[in-house]
Order: C-alpha cells, then sequence, then structure tokens
C-alpha cells in the first residue's frame, strides 16, 4: 500500500508519521507543499505541525498551498486522506471537513496523553477495530472543535464523529474534554467518510517502550482495511 | 489604494482572549465594561485606484483568506 505525507514550512511531525507508516508496511514518500503532482497513493496523510507558524489562523495558509488542489481533487474523487493535528486544522480550512478549530477553551498549550472513545467504525480508518477506547497523545493549542448548530445536527446525522474525549474507561463528559470542543469530538469525516481530520496523534503511539501500542494497533488495523 | 478590514468572531462563538481582556480590565478598575470582544485588524495596499473595485477585491479576500466565515465575521471599514 502506497503513502504519501506532506510537508509543510512549519510541519513537525512529517517525519514521525513516516517512521510509523513505513513500520507498519506502508511504501511512504515524502511530498513537499510547492509540488503539485500527488504521487500514486492509496491515503494522503497531513501531519501535525505548525504550518506557516500558524499565521493568521492555523492550517489557513497551509490550506492554500500547491499540493492542496491536488489533495483536495484526491479526496474529491474518493481518495483517503487524514489530517493530525495541524493537519485537521488545514483540513478544516480547507473545507474537506466542516467546523473550525478554536484557541483551547483554557488558553493552554496542552500536551499530554489522553483516551478517545471510538464509536463510528463505518469507515475505512475505523472498520474492524478490536479496541473501543485507545491512548493517543495531544500537544495543540488550537483543537477546541466548533461547528453551528446547523452543521452539528447535520454531522450527528450523517455519523461523521469518528472519535471523543473519554476517560479511560470510555465515558464522556465535561471534566474529560481537554480542551472545551463540542461534545467532546476529537476528530471528524467528512460526509462521504474517506477524509478523516483528528487532533490526537497516533504516529506517537508505537513503541511500547517510548509510549504505548494503540498507535500501532490502529495503523495495522488501516493497513488492512486498504488492502 | 488603502483598504482595510476588521475581522470579528461571531456572536456565538466563544472568545476565551476577550473574557480574560475582559477581566484584566475589570482588576484594573475600568467597571464600566459590558463586553471585549477580541478581532483583526488588516490594512491592505492594492494596486486599484477605483474606490469599489478596491472594495471588492478586498471583500473577496475576506471571503476566500482573511476570515472563515464559520466563526467570522468580516467588515471594510475605510478606503483611502
Amino acid at each position: 500500500m502506497k503513502s504519501s505525507v506532506i510537508t509543510f514550512p512549519g510541519s513537525n511531525c512529517d517525519r514521525d508519521m513516516d517512521v510509523a507508516l513505513t513500520k507498519f508496511g506502508f511504501k511512504n514518500k515524502m511530498v513537499w507543499h510547492n509540488d503539485q503532482e500527488l504521487p500514486k497513493s492509496d491515503l494522503i496523510v497531513l501531519p501535525g505541525g505548525f504550518s506557516y507558524g500558524d499565521y493568521l489562523r492555523c492550517g489557513s495558509m497551509a490550506s492554500k498551498s500547491k499540493i492542496m488542489h491536488s489533495v483536495i481533487n484526491f479526496a474529491k474523487s474518493g481518495g483517503l486522506v487524514m489530517g493530525i493535528c495541524n493537519g485537521f486544522q488545514i483540513l478544516v480550512e480547507s473545507g474537506l471537513v466542516p467546523g473550525v478549530l478554536l484557541r483551547n477553551k483554557y488558553l493552554q498549550f496542552i500536551c499530554k496523553n489522553i483516551h478517545v472513545k471510538v464509536d463510528n467504525k463505518e469507515n475505512t480508518f475505523f472498520k474492524n477495530l478490536d479496541k473501543k477506547v485507545l491512548e493517543f497523545h495531544i500537544a495543540h493549542n488550537e483543537g477546541n472543535y466548533f461547528c453551528t448548530n446547523d452543521q452539528l445536527k447535520e454531522i450527528e446525522d450523517n455519523n461523521q464523529i469518528a472519535i471523543y474525549y473519554c476517560d479511560q474507561n470510555g465515558n464522556t463528559n465535561d471534566q474529560i474534554n481537554p480542551n472545551g470542543s463540542i461534545k467532546n469530538i476529537a476528530g471528524i469525516l467528512n460526509k462521504e467518510k474517506n477524509v478523516l481530520g483528528m487532533m490526537p496523534h497516533p504516529e506517537r503511539m508505537i513503541d511500547q517502550s517510548l509510549s504505548g501500542e494503540d498507535g500501532s494497533i490502529f495503523f495495522k488495523n488501516l493497513l488492512n482495511n486498504i488492502k | 489604494m488603502k483598504v482595510s478590514a476588521v475581522i470579528t468572531l461571531k456572536k456565538d462563538v466563544l472568545d476565551p482572549q476577550g473574557k480574560v481582556i475582559h477581566e484584566t480590565l475589570d482588576g484594573m478598575g475600568f467597571n464600566s465594561v459590558n463586553e471585549v470582544r477580541q478581532g483583526k485588524y488588516f490594512e491592505i495596499d492594492v494596486k486599484e485606484n477605483d474606490p469599489k473595485k478596491a472594495k471588492d477585491l478586498v471583500e473577496d479576500m475576506c471571503k476566500k483568506l482573511l476570515a472563515n466565515l464559520v466563526i467570522e465575521n468580516y467588515k471594510i471599514i475605510e478606503t483611502q
């Protein structure tokens, strides 16, 4: 399976993502934001980081970069696209997934391990996943997911909420919400379910001795689902 | 020609920075503040001498990049 990771000026999780994808069997290529053509890929990943120094709004500049025209076309023709952290912010700014990511509710940069609940398995990213609760890592200043009431109704009706922040037993409530996101939303899909944006970093959870293995579970499952 | 645009958060969007500024002002003795909303101000010098065209151009920029219309409103405030 072939994957491509896009590097924007200021991306800093692009190589971690490359390591993770390669470890679990993807043939990965790194793609520069100023390129126009995407290599033939089964999965495109927009990595985390601080593209363009988070100027104007996080992800807003990167969403207008040259390669994004190809990424948007790829997504619109059904290709799998995943945006992690800053990649999620780029996805919302490009309109590929609904909503926006606001500054964290308590104005603090959050860097810690969290748990997410996977309720929605009717998509390629989480289909066949054995575990319902995964431990991932978050590191962001603008991860407070927000959308209008109309949009919220639409994404709920279309089953587009991919993952929720929860405690280790899978309970979602205000106390466990790290950043103020509406409904504890940590990740969201587009209507067609081929584009996933999420704040947590699975690529930081691929080694038991360093962090944890829930990222490994996610990537292995993803590869099997694409095969 | 210079055109200015002001971007503000929509009414229903939480503005934690504005809230903190409000509380700080309160602590400083400015007790007559009802609410503070923080926004962004852009001064754009465009290669266009017709005020209407210049304004339309900046409006287009607001819609496509400067503002995120899910959470923000924009207002063209002056041309000179």
